[in-house]
């Protein structure tokens, strides 16, 4: 999809009506195309490059990048810092804020700052615990939580004031977003989050991975029992298993990670266990992609980057559409030059 | 008090009726905490809070409390300090991600919220971010000052 009042790279696209940010996600969303977001893992660097690098892999193939903000609770580079060298080159991350390192005071200025630089799409996150991490000895903050993170970022855009009430003179332009995880006790109750997260201001969800689809389709009943099909972009989390073993792993360490034992199973099985964990993503995501008010997915490949490419182009979702990189018009703006 | 505050989530509505019940008899001793002064009896009265509800409750003196909205288990108890539902952490038994050997704050309030009249649709208010300056202080007596004074 080209869009005719495409910008030079780094700069924004014009707001369409209707919509809250001049993203090229909040775009796709709202055209009712199956979206593709995917993770980018901070590099453990000061080296711009190494950031470029990891966001090239996905050219062509996803609609947004997260850039993650201490994701596990481990140090790496900062979200800030991420989405500031890809929104200089055009790229339209997703910047995530966790509620575990920083106060309201540190948190307002970052999502004024990032929109400032061309962030369109926030993630607001509480985060995973200190304790997960590599830095155990850190004060967890947790000043805000997610929901109140949501509410918070709302009242910057629409209300144009910081939580003291003191006027900003331009709001933060910016699609947010929240997690979500259908597969974690209280089973019961999570469509209801979700609600109340749509009620603070979500209006996109990124979901933990998804391995059972089943289970999936229960909560999306009840997703739409509650009226929140229309109301909120739901992008399911999805990711390929690079073994049998890394799957036990995972389920034992990644907090609020499902697993079916039949999914480790047939992994076991495999004679390419790789491959097979690439099939099974592929196969869930085109499972996704039939399910009432699934708008998109969110691919986390740790460590297996290279593969999202393939996994994208052989499930098909994309269905012949080329999600903008830096580079994939020779000319952006050529055409209005001529007229 | 962990075993306590297991048993307070399992009687929520008794306890939820009791705190009801406290709640009117502060308010309308209003006219009498004036007279004495509201500053003056903070600490006198925060420190009966804190041992009572530390023991109910597990009590951590944020200063705002929500227990009616939370099924009776303080939400301060969550390491993440979540004021809004449970995290997605939660392990398949029900127990917090970052201390294992504890039952999820919030998956016990959804338990409690069940019991109470009401707590239904009172867990699903969206609860604003805490005041940190309230911390410490009696939670009781700002509401008494509150209701009375017609605020909320």
């Amino acid at each position: 999809m080209i869009f005719d009042d495409e910008p030079v790279p780094g700069y924004p696209l014009p707001i369409l009506p209707g919509h809250t940010s001049p993203g090229r996600l909040e775009r796709i969303l709202r055209a009712g195309q199956f979206a593709i977001t995917t993770e980018l893992a901070p590099p453990d660097s000061a080296d711009p490059e190494e950031v470029y690098q990891r966001a090239r892999i996905f050219d062509g193939y996803v609609d947004a990048i997260n850039a993650t903000d201490g994701s596990g609770a481990n140090c790496h580079m900062s979200s800030v810092a991420v989405c500031a060298l890809l929104t200089r080159i055009g790229y339209a991350p997703v910047m995530q804020i966790s509620c575990r390192d920083k106060n309201r005071i540190a948190i307002q200025g970052d999502i004024l700052g990032g929109a400032a630089m061309g962030v369109c799409n926030i993630l607001c996150l509480s985060g995973d615990g200190v304790q997960a991490g590599d830095h155990p000895q850190a004060l967890p903050v947790f000043d805000l939580d997610c929901m109140s993170l949501l509410a918070t970022a709302r009242t910057l855009r629409d209300e144009q004031h910081f939580l003291s009430g003191r006027k900003l003179t331009y709001p933060p332009r910016v699609l947010l977003g929240a997690a979500a995880n259908p597969f974690a006790p209280p089973l019961e109750w999570r469509a209801e989050r979700l609600a109340k997260k749509v009620d603070a201001g979500a209006q996109f969800i990124q979901t933990q991975y998804c391995y059972d689809v089943p289970l999936l389709k229960q909560y999306m009943q009840r997703v739409e029992d509650l009226g929140l099909i229309g109301k909120v972009f739901l992008l399911v989390g999805v990711g390929p298993l690079r073994s049998a073993k890394t799957a036990e792993w995972m389920r034992k360490n990644v907090p609020g990670l499902h697993i079916p034992d039949a999914i480790v199973k047939r992994l076991a099985g495999a004679q390419d266990q790789a491959r097979e964990g690439r099939e099974l993503c592929i196969e869930i995501i085109q499972q996704l992609r039939e399910i009432r008010g699934v708008s998109g997915v969110h691919i986390m490949a740790y460590r297996q980057e290279e593969s999202v490419p393939e996994i994208v182009e052989r499930s098909g979702v994309l269905a012949g559409r080329v999600p903008w990189y830096p580079g994939r018009d020779p000319q952006p703006n050529s055409h209005r030059k001529a007229s | 008090m962990y075993t306590l505050r297991l048993w307070s989530v399992r009687h929520a509505r008794g306890l939820n009726s009791l705190y009801r019940g406290i709640e009117r008899v502060l308010v309308a001793l209003d006219p009498l905490w004036r007279r004495i002064g509201y500053e003056r009896l903070d600490r006198p009265v925060a420190a009966v809070e804190r041992t009572v509800k530390g023991m109910l409750f597990d009590c951590k003196m944020c200063g705002q409390c929500v227990l009616s909205s939370t099924g009776m288990s303080c939400p301060m108890n969550c390491p993440k300090n979540l004021r809004n539902g449970p995290c997605g952490g939660v392990r398949e038994n029900g127990h917090c991600e970052v201390r294992p050997e504890m039952k999820c704050v919030w998956h016990q309030a959804i338990a409690g919220s069940a019991r109470i009249n009401g707590g239904a649709a009172a867990i699903r208010t969206v609860q604003p971010p805490v005041d940190r300056r309230l911390t410490g202080h009696s939670s009781w007596l700002r509401v008494a000052r509150e209701r009375a004074g017609g605020k909320t």
